[in-house]
């Protein structure tokens, strides 16, 4: 292994998160903050409680989830888009580093910067709200994995993609809408039950079901069955990514 | 001197059938310089990315200090530096963060008095906690020669290093290029100016379609390929080439002042007697005689052209 290839990967990709450290800081706090001014105050004044936690307390592992995700996927595609997008990648493809190399170091950059905003917005979600994390090694486990699985698919995204558009393609018209009908605001056990059969098939609910049931001992779904959901996805992506590696698409002509 | 650089039978054709390397072979000794001529699209960026590892071969292999890029490619690839001919860098970061950047990236660890050497001698080190994005385009190729070097490279290559530079650069490059030759590091460039080839290097080659026309040493190929002409002045100017100097194939120039006499220093006569002895029993009175031996840009030209030289 290269390990001197992947920390100077990783730093530099750190190092664009640093430069813009009050932006990548304020944004989720901001975010955050409306979504509790607006879903918390609204939504909350009418339903006061979701199974005993309150309606503002019950939404952070769901807002956690969503910002963790989308930046996630953004920061990873961007990362490796970039250097395709400025032809920097000519570097990467004939320094001594094998692909695995090359995404240790991106992945993980976009994974620790996901991390960091999640923490972030656990922290400001502390001033609104009481949060009590009743498993935390759960939690804390759960938020890793969400972090680099995602950060595995916006590698992937941003390998695919051959502009701009298209890296924002996925979040914006797949993602989002699965997060938001996820249970990120409400409990699907609120829902008629056609509706309840249907949104099992979405991947997001277990991962949001897992999410909150490490803060509460809430859970929509078994627990085991959100940890083998965020496993087979992080495995999906990780065989797609040797696939790439296999066959260098996109990357090698 | 051993061969740093061996590339045999190298083939790359795309998946629309084009194909871009046809069979290139070719040796690069330790220490030379070796440039590469060839019109836009001759293949020579493809080569160079096929060696680097930007491009897989389609067959042929190609082993740089005995390893094989493909199956060794770490030893192979840790001993090449590349600059490229696009200007490709990450426009926000520092100049100090991005050379340091290619350093680690190619398995050394960080060194700072390394770095700064480098820096210094391209004349960056005043401008390191800039952003690349404040740089000017000469400077830029600066930073892509300074990552370039940045991990010791035994063998560089240059792709079209001075198309767009002032001459300042240009300068600065050549000298560059001397040092590191003198420091053993093979250096491959690709060029349009057939005077940086004249001026560094001690082999060239020529690549067309996606082959190698020839690869020569330098003075070798210019005594050998070299046409060499005479201009015999005249003190009064004629209208017609006379009748019997016609066997000479003379060109008439300078409003008829001119004759050009275009001859192969490599036959066994020049024809250069016979020609001012005919000259002078036509009644032509001779200024001055003066020969030039043609440049590489013509060897290059006429080579490329596909008519003989």
């Amino acid at each position: 292994m290269n390990w001197s290839a992947i920390a100077a990967i990783y730093r530099f990709e750190m190092a664009r998160f640093f430069r813009t450290l009050a932006q990548s800081f304020l944004s989720p706090v901001l975010s955050t903050s409306l979504y509790f001014v607006v879903f918390g105050t609204a939504i909350g004044s009418r339903i006061q409680e979701v199974e005993g936690v309150s309606y503002g307390a019950f939404i952070v592992p769901g807002l956690i989830m969503l910002s963790v995700v989308m930046l996630a996927i953004t920061n990873a595609s961007f990362g490796i888009y970039f250097p395709k997008f400025l032809g920097t990648i000519y570097e990467l493809l004939s320094a001594p580093v094998n692909f695995i190399e090359i995404v240790i170091g991106y992945v993980g950059a976009a994974a620790t910067k996901s991390l960091f905003v999640g923490l972030v917005i656990l922290v400001t979600a502390n001033f609104f709200v009481d949060i009590r994390i009743e498993h935390p090694l759960a939690m804390v486990a759960f938020l890793i994995l969400t972090c680099l699985s995602f950060s595995l698919l916006g590698f992937i995204i941003g390998i695919w993609a051959s502009n701009f558009e298209q890296i924002s393609l996925v979040p914006q018209l797949v993602v989002t809408p699965l997060i938001f009908l996820g249970g990120t605001f409400y409990s699907i056990s609120m829902l008629p039950p056609l509706w309840q059969t249907i949104t099992l098939f979405n991947p997001v609910v277990y991962l949001i079901s897992g999410f909150r049931w490490s803060f509460y001992g809430l859970a929509d779904v078994p627990i085991t069955f959100s940890l083998l959901a965020i496993l087979a996805f992080t495995g999906i992506c990780l065989g797609i990514v040797g696939w790439i590696f296999k066959t260098g698409w996109r990357i090698r002509s | 001197m051993s061969i740093i650089l061996s590339i045999k039978d190298l083939r790359k054709s795309y998946a629309d059938g084009f194909e871009a390397l046809k069979g290139i072979s070719l040796d690069i000794k330790q220490g030379e310089i070796l440039a590469l001529l060839g019109p836009n699209g001759a293949g020579k960026t493809t080569l160079i990315s096929t060696v680097c590892g930007i491009t897989t071969p389609t067959s042929g292999s190609v082993m740089v200090g005995g390893h094989d890029i493909q199956t060794e490619f770490r030893a192979a690839r840790k001993m090449i530096g590349l600059v490229p001919q696009e200007i490709a860098l990450e426009p926000f970061e520092t100049v100090w963060n991005t050379v340091r950047f290619s350093r680690g990236l190619f398995g050394y660890g960080s060194d700072n008095a390394r770095i700064e050497e480098i820096l210094r001698k391209l004349s960056l080190w005043d401008k390191r906690k800039n952003s690349i994005k404040e740089l000017s385009g000469g400077m830029k190729r600066r930073v892509l020669i300074a990552k370039a070097l940045a991990h010791e490279p035994r063998v560089l290559f240059l792709d079209e290093p001075t198309a767009g530079v002032d001459v300042e650069l240009r300068k600065d490059m050549w000298e560059i290029v001397a040092e590191l030759k003198q420091a053993g590091v093979t250096i491959i460039l690709t060029t349009h100016y057939i005077e940086e080839a004249e001026a560094i290097a001690d082999r060239v080659g020529v690549i067309d379609k996606g082959e190698l026309l020839l690869v020569q040493d330098k003075g070798t190929l210019m005594a050998q390929m070299g046409k060499k002409q005479i201009e015999v002045m005249l003190t009064e100017p004629i209208t017609d080439i006379p009748g019997s100097l016609s066997a000479h194939n003379l060109t008439l120039n300078g409003n008829g002042r001119t004759l050009v006499y275009t001859y192969d220093t490599n036959a066994d006569r020049t024809g250069i007697t016979t020609l001012l002895n005919d000259v002078a029993q036509a009644g032509l009175v001779l200024s001055d005689v003066q020969t030039r031996q043609s440049s590489l840009e013509e060897i290059f030209v006429n080579l490329v052209s596909g008519e003989a030289v």
